[in-house]
């Protein structure tokens, strides 16, 4: 579009054609001169140790290069994989942080943990030899369940880790949760858990590591979320590269999800065998390696209360969780559970006492970090599932208890009791709105009509609010992470006009480079096609936190506007001089700067020409050139918000759940691009109704097992298990950000779990089911009616 | 996948002559099972001898009894105006399995030599008493399907057609497993001049029979009939989507369905 596309317009993506036309550029895209090629031994054994590990006869295999253990890491220094964000217990003593060597050392301590790699001419040929490598594995008993974990006697993950517990943390004011509680006139109970999920991004992961004995510097090409961090923790904590030694390149990347936001053990493998091998060394994931190595997420299990007066108005709650972390610590780990959970347990509402404790365990299973809205879909779920079990007990209609107990329009900003400070919103509003959008009133009619036709038929309310765009670094520094949270962007305007951005986000799906153009296209009034993004590789880009937490708008998108405001700004101090005018006389606006009130202007173009062939220019007072930087370190989270209506009918024959239909109302800020937040949205409820309804990794409690690995029965949501969803946004704009953007990448994914749950509960409420955990599957479903019916038949 | 050989003869009996003479040569017909299971390392025949160039894949219709080639795919067979005429179930049932890459791909020879436990066509064979021709013999559904993965097929033996009596108060029905979409448990009922026969897949080791349900249909061909009968959950397999008891629930609920769309179908 050879036209400027401001905030607001919805234009066809960018990135997309090279997409839908088999252009893109993706890791396993990638070919190098003499490259080699890995595969992975991984352990079978859910826990066991490793005795001698016999390489010979892989070694001997033709077009084997070489075969590494985690004993020929070690004994070369590399380093074990960092953790980014430590915790602090209740007892004031930092979380137990044992070491994750890239290749396993002395345990195995999952299915699937990395015991050796082969580099070979072909792929072929390394997973032969991988095949021929003989471990000499002494089993061990293993623990999958958090609580069996926790026992006595329990199988240790770790032999210094007493009781597999990593932290006993807590937030909030046990003796106010206490007091509310002793002086409430109802209390609702609930036991429930938030399923296992396992990403499956639809590129899987791959890596290649590359090194140059000329000059000795490295290069990673990953299929990662965040180069820049990848850099950092690559280099300083397990390579030892120094960083100006070493590139980390995230070409197109097909996904992400959280998934690719973790530095992963193959990462360090395949760079440090480059530098030994002197060739660059491939590896491709396969997707059922993904399943037992990608890392996972969710898996709590929790118990929670909420106190209310005799009027339905919380009064307290208290949460205890169970938090899975597998058998290591993944890169945010243990952040996930605590700081990003906790503090959502407010909700919208204006609960003033709460307590939450979470006890983060190790087990024999894949580690379990952050996947798309990490630790916030928890959140809601426990508070919007308590809710309602509040309002069945009390007999208090389900949007009518959620209304008197939110947070008012002029109550903002909000100080909750669980440390975040809502800076805008307007809870009301979007409930008001999807209760009209999902025709709530006739709601009593459709379920005549399921009945009729011999179906269940139930309506589930979540209202929910959400902390975004991570994080003000010196809030995060005080909650444990070990590095910064801004973002940066570079402005480099062009001698003749054009504009490249570079910034430290990582586009993998999101549209980033659509969004960030159309940003640059309105300040700067350059045409929208005349704009191009880059990210994703250390080498061109100054430095970045990556893409996560829906932070690419909020804070990327705040240091792009504060770098285009900069050049704004040197752009009016050269059409001064150009234009013999005082630089507080120049307006620019529409792309132009002119001497206000005159006909007198000089284009965007000239005044960039004019910097970079500076023969009339101002040089004693200005530097030549039109590129601006800025980094931005945001002063809180963004809070977007809302509230969704989920509808599903039940046939009681099968125990099958149908979503009959889902409206969203949410409140993500400013729109800068309405196609995008609507992808966003639905892609989220999507993933969300993938929770609630499908998806379920499954461990084998005595084996340790992973017996969902595999698509034949970890089930993904299709296109045809979806209704038409209606999605509207009703925003406020967010107080602190530049643009008043408030970010919506993960809004539907925390939205969803607990509107289809609430809906699921309703519908089979007639049968006296109380709760329903997740995924409500068909036998999962039909086993609760049969009970109910045998329960009831039995009164 | 490890290396191979591949041969694409052009007669059956060059066919049968390279499966004999290749140790551990495999036949290859849509590929839809057989190279997923090589791709994982799990197979690495020496030679694939692939049956693509046979003329195999016709259906025809002579005399009552509908003749279907061994590498007639699922969509062919889905799309039949044949069948739609003579044999509809059987056609319903193809346009039922999997997706449409795999019905484009896969074959009911594939499909009824592999003997998938959760597999489609080995219901529709059973409850039809279809006979399976192979290069060498006729053999009986109640003879072919032996057990798990396991038919009478003799090493080398290549199934060339499957041979159904036309029948159009016959149908099908599958509940799927949410993940693979495979049948948890599926009933395919059909009303032969000889008695109503009930053939169960997905839901044990093989597929197999019910009696109990054959008599109850034989006295009142109605789905509330197929619903009244106890489904004996013993012996039913149970895995993380659906446990005996479900199985044998939903084995009842879909011998109920089958029997509607076989009333509709006739
Ligand atoms: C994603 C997916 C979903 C599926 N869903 C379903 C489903 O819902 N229901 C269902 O029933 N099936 C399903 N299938 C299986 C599908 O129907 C396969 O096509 C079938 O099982 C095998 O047929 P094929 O022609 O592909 O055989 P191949 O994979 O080529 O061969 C399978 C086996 O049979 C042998 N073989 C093949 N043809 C002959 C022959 N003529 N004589 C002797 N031996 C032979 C081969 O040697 C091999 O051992 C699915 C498959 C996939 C990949």
């Amino acid at each position: 579009m050879a036209e400027v596309v401001g905030i607001g317009a919805a234009p066809r993506r960018k990135e997309d054609f090279r997409f839908v036309t088999g252009r893109g550029n993706y890791v396993a895209d990638i070919v190098r001169p003499g490259m080699a090629f890995g595969a992975f031994l991984r352990s079978v054994h859910a826990h066991a140790e490793i005795g001698a590990v016999d390489t010979a006869a892989a070694a001997a295999m033709p077009g084997v290069r070489a075969v590494f253990t985690g004993a020929d890491m070690a004994a070369d220094g590399v380093g074990g994989l960092p953790v980014g964000w430590g915790i602090v217990g209740r007892d004031g003593l930092p979380m137990k942080e044992p070491p994750h060597p890239a290749l396993a050392v002395g345990k195995v301590r999952y299915v699937g943990d990395a015991v050796a790699f082969v580099v070979a001419d072909t792929l072929e040929a390394a997973r032969a030899a991988a095949e021929a490598i003989v471990v000499d594995y002494r089993p061990l008993p293993a623990v999958v369940d958090m609580a069996a974990a926790l026992t006595p006697g329990s199988p240790l993950v770790f032999d210094d880790v007493p009781g597999n517990l990593c932290c006993d943390w807590e937030l909030g004011d046990a003796i106010a949760v206490d007091k509310a509680f002793a002086k409430a006139a109802h209390v609702a109970r609930l036991k429930l858990v938030n399923n296992r999920l396992i990403g499956n991004p639809m590129e899987p992961r791959a890596a290649i590591g590359e090194y140059n004995a000329g000059t000795g510097q490295y290069t990673l090409w990953t299929t990662s979320q965040f180069p820049h961090v990848v850099r950092l923790l690559m280099g300083e904590f397990v390579l030892h590269i120094p960083q100006h030694r070493l590139r980390v390149v995230a070409p197109d990347v097909g996904g992400g999800f959280g998934v690719k936001q973790f530095h992963y053990a193959e990462e360090a493998v395949v760079t440090w065998a480059a530098g030994k091998l002197a060739c660059p060394v491939k590896w491709v994931c396969e997707r059922s390696e993904g399943f037992i190595s990608d890392a996972h997420g969710r898996d709590h299990v929790t118990e929670a209360a909420l106190a209310l007066d005799a009027e339905g108005r919380f009064l307290g709650m208290k949460v205890e969780t169970l938090a899975n972390m597998g058998g290591y610590l993944s890169t945010f780990g243990p952040n996930i559970p605590t700081n990003l959970y906790a503090p959502l347990l407010s909700g919208v509402y204006t609960t003033p006492a709460i307590h939450c404790s979470v006890k983060v365990v190790f087990t024999n299973t894949v580690p379990v970090d952050a996947y798309r809205g990490a630790g916030r879909p928890e959140a809601t779920f426990v508070v919007e599932r308590l809710v309602d079990v509040a309002a069945i007990e009390m007999g208090i209609d389900k949007a009518e208890i959620r209304r008197r107990n939110m947070i008012p329009a002029e109550a903002y900003p909000y100080q909750t009791p669980v440390l975040v400070e809502y800076d805008s919103g307007n809870p009301r509003a979007c409930l008001d709105r999807v209760v009209e959008l999902a025709d709530v009133a006739g709601f009593p009619a459709r379920r005549e009509a399921s009945a009729k036709a011999g179906k269940y038929r139930g309506l589930g309310f979540s209202t929910y609010v959400e902390a975004c765009g991570l994080a003000p670094s010196r809030l995060a520094g005080q909650l444990g992470a070990r590095g910064g949270l801004y973002e940066s962007a570079t402005v480099r305007v062009h001698p003749t006009g054009q504009v490249t951005v570079l910034i430290g986000t990582h586009n993998h799906g999101q549209g980033h480079e659509t969004t960030f153009a159309q940003i640059v296209s309105d300040k700067l009034g350059v045409p929208f096609d005349q704009v191009d993004i880059v990210f994703g590789d250390t080498d061109k880009v100054q430095f970045g936190m990556g893409t996560y937490g829906s932070r690419s708008l909020v804070v990327g998108g705040a240091a792009l506007s504060k770098a285009s405001d900069k050049v704004i700004l040197k752009a009016r101090k050269i059409a001064a001089h150009l234009l013999e005018a005082a630089e507080q006389d120049v307006v620019f606006e529409n792309g132009k700067a002119s001497v206000a009130g005159t006909d007198r202007a000089k284009t965007f173009a000239e005044i960039a020409g004019a910097a970079y062939v500076p023969h009339n220019y101002p040089l004693e007072t200005l530097e030549p050139g039109l590129e601006e930087q800025a980094y931005y370190d945001p002063v809180n989270f963004t809070y977007p918000g809302g509230a969704h209506v989920a509808e599903v009918e039940i046939d009681p024959e099968t125990g099958v759940v149908t979503l009959a239909a889902y409206t969203a109302v949410d409140d993500v800020g400013t729109v800068i691009n309405p196609m995008i937040v609507e992808g966003q949205i639905h892609g989220g409820i999507i993933q969300g109704v993938g929770q609630a309804l499908f998806e379920h990794g499954v461990y084998d409690p005595d084996s340790g097992q992973l017996l969902s690995g595999s698509f034949m029965d970890y089930c993904m949501p299709r296109a045809d298990d979806l209704p038409k969803m209606t999605t509207t946004t009703q925003s406020t704009q967010c107080a602190h950000t530049p643009m008043g953007v408030k970010g919506c990448g993960e809004c539907g994914t925390i939205g969803s779990p607990a509107a289809v749950i609430n809906a699921v509960v309703d519908a089979l409420a007639p049968l006296g089911v109380k709760h329903v955990d997740m995924p409500a599957s068909p036998g999962r479903i039909w086993h609760l009616m049969r009970n109910a019916g045998l329960a009831q038949a039995a009164e | 996948m490890r290396d191979f050989a591949y041969h694409k003869p052009a007669t059956i009996e060059a066919a049968a002559g390279l499966l004999a003479t290749i140790e551990d040569a495999r036949v290859l017909a849509g590929g839809m099972t057989l190279l997923p299971t090589m791709k994982q390392r799990l197979a690495a025949p020496e030679a694939l001898v692939d049956l693509a160039a046979l003329p195999l894949s016709g259906i025809a219709e002579a005399d009552g009894v509908v003749t279907i080639g061994a590498t007639a795919r699922h969509a062919d067979v889905a799309a039949s105006p044949i069948l739609a005429r003579v044999l509809p179930g059987v056609a319903a049932l193809a346009g039922g399995i999997g997706d449409p890459q795999v019905r484009h791909r896969g074959t009911i020879g594939g499909s009824v030599a592999n003997n998938d436990p959760a597999a489609d066509y080995p219901a529709a064979l059973l409850a039809l008493g279809a006979e399976v021709v192979t290069d060498r013999r006729a053999i009986v559904a109640d003879d072919f399907f032996v057990g798990l993965f396991e038919t009478a097929l003799a090493p080398g033996e290549i199934v060339t057609a499957i041979r159904f009596p036309a029948v159009r108060r016959a149908a099908y029905a599958k509940f799927r497993s949410p993940a693979s979409r495979y049948a948890l448990a599926g009933v395919f009922v059909a009303a032969l001049p000889a008695g109503v026969r009930v053939a169960v897949t997905g839901a044990g080791p093989s597929v197999f029979r019910l009696p109990a349900m054959e008599a109850a249909l034989d006295k009142s061909f109605t789905p509330e009939a197929a619903r009244a009968v106890a489904i004996d959950p013993a012996g039913l397999n149970s895995d993380i989507h659906a446990d005996a008891a479900y199985r044998a629930h939903l084995v009842g609920v879909m011998a109920g369905r089958a029997v509607a769309a076989a009333i509709a179908f006739s």
